[in-house]
């Protein structure tokens, strides 16, 4: 077995520290909202979350369309080891926007568009794996996964403009939101200086985690192989 | 793989002009055998149609279809009952080519792949069509409710071609699984769920007879679902019945 990587093990003490500053820098260095108080603090984590798993779910398109064309096993490896980290990191966001939602709407859920289109954005990765398990054949396997993943990468902006259309109540901090949206507030310079600093933390945990998954596809390749090799 | 796209290459090579009219001739092939198997056996319309009745059946129980809330879910039980209908029918339709080795047949035959794709999903919009249209009188005879609206119609053309073009592609992929048809509903409906949200939506304000400029954005939004899913179901497709 390969030893881990030098860089790989520095990337785990950088993100480790990391997180621990973004950790402090939500809770003291942040100030306390005034109208919502402390379950805004939620906000900095939320985003970073639900940003992991966009540019997850992005890495696995982008892995599929290179499978696809190259057809190196390597590719696939890498979609699924991102699809794998930005599930998780969507569900974490989905959570905690129910936790903020339950503090600042008063309803854990609310049938909003944005809120309904991450839950059908988890409904698709959901399939994704389904459709994983269903095929042994490696290859056809790597190649639905990848047609797959492209598919439902595209439907996603798409579900989402049709939030735009429809009315909504989600607050939009970043950009113009909309006047009926509740809970929406002005972000001070510090409180932007620990936003920022929590998605590229959170970047950090992506791209360290996505790095270790991806050893692990790896080594989980060499046994299969070395098993079928027993085999013979 | 690689002699059947030799055969295409020569023939593309002689002319463009021969090239295109090759591909149009094994597209209405392929749809003319889909249609003409369906006509001798009817087993997939029938079943598709007396599936379709069955869900608006239940929905009169499950919704209490009565007249004040017929005016506002109408366009909602349509278009699930549409959903449903078809999921049957692509599930037959790749099951039929699968089972006896039709589709390998099929891959051997000296045609472009796109032909196949554009030839199965015409065949099918063709069935959906042909059981959206037996629906919708019966639903406005039981209902009384006046379903014949050129917008309503146009908009249940463009969700269809958007379901079906999707729907081809990925019962394609489901066929080759070994959960096969359990597979196919849980594949589609996320990726359709823009579709469904604007064919309601505007099936909703043609009905409701909300203005014009309301309505455009979902029109608009179903059209740009067909243009990007069709483009895309046109490049992966091959990848997807390759051996």
């Amino acid at each position: 077995m390969e030893p881990k990587p030098r860089l790989l093990a520095i990337l785990d003490v950088v993100t480790i520290l990391l997180f621990i500053t973004a950790v402090a820098a939500v809770f003291f260095y942040a100030p306390l909202e005034a109208i919502m108080g402390q379950v805004q603090r939620v906000f900095y984590f939320h985003v970073a979350n639900a940003w992991v798993g966009m540019l997850g779910f992005m890495v696995a398109a982008i892995a599929g369309v290179a499978f696809l064309r190259k057809g190196d096993h390597k590719w696939d490896i890498v979609g699924l080891a991102a699809v794998e980290i930005s599930f998780v990191f969507f569900f974490i966001a989905i959570i905690s926007g129910s936790i903020w939602a339950r503090g600042s709407w008063g309803t854990w859920w609310t049938w909003e568009p944005r809120l309904t289109t991450a839950a059908i954005v988890e409904l698709v990765y959901a399939a994704y794996f389904l459709l994983r398990q269903g095929i042994e054949d490696p290859d056809r396997r790597a190649r639905f996964g990848a047609v797959y993943a492209i598919l439902a990468f595209i439907s996603v902006p798409i579900t989402f403009i049709s939030i735009r259309i429809a009315r909504t109540i989600h607050p939009v901090i970043i950009g113009s939101g909309s006047a009926a949206a509740e809970g929406s507030f002005e972000m001070t310079p510090r409180m932007l200086q620990a936003f920022m600093f929590s998605l590229i933390t959170f970047s950090f945990i992506f791209a360290d985690l996505l790095w270790h998954r991806i050893r692990l596809g790896w080594l989980a390749e060499k046994v299969e192989n070395l098993k079928l090799k027993n085999l013979e | 793989m690689s002699t059947v796209p030799q055969v295409e290459s020569q023939l593309q090579q002689k002319s463009p002009l021969s090239g295109a009219r090759q591909f149009l001739r094994s597209l209405t092939a392929i749809v003319w055998k889909d249609l003409a198997a369906e006509l001798r056996s009817r087993e997939l319309l029938s079943a598709m149609l007396v599936f379709a009745l069955l869900v608006i059946l239940i929905f009169n129980f499950a919704l209490e279809l009565d007249v004040k809330a017929r005016s506002s879910v109408t366009a909602g039980v349509l278009w699930a009952t549409f959903a449903f209908a078809g999921t049957l029918g692509l599930n037959r339709s790749m099951a039929m080519e699968k089972d006896r080795g039709c589709l390998d047949g099929l891959l051997l035959a000296p045609v472009d792949r796109s032909a196949i794709y554009f030839g199965k999903t015409i065949g099918n919009l063709v069935f959906m069509l042909i059981v959206e249209a037996i629906v919708l009188p019966v639903y406005s005879v039981l209902y009384s409710v006046n379903l014949f609206n050129p917008g309503l119609l146009a908009v249940i053309l463009l969700g269809s071609i958007g379901y079906v073009a999707v729907g081809t592609l990925l019962s394609t992929m489901a066929v080759q699984t070994r959960t096969r048809d359990v597979l196919l509903p849980i594949l589609l409906f996320p990726l359709v769920i823009p579709v469904l949200i604007a064919a309601i939506k505007a099936s909703n304000g043609f009905l409701q007879g909300i203005e014009i400029a309301d309505i455009i954005p979902w029109v608009n939004l179903l059209i740009v679902y067909d243009v990007i899913f069709i483009a895309i179901a046109f490049m992966v497709f091959d990848y997807i019945v390759e051996e």
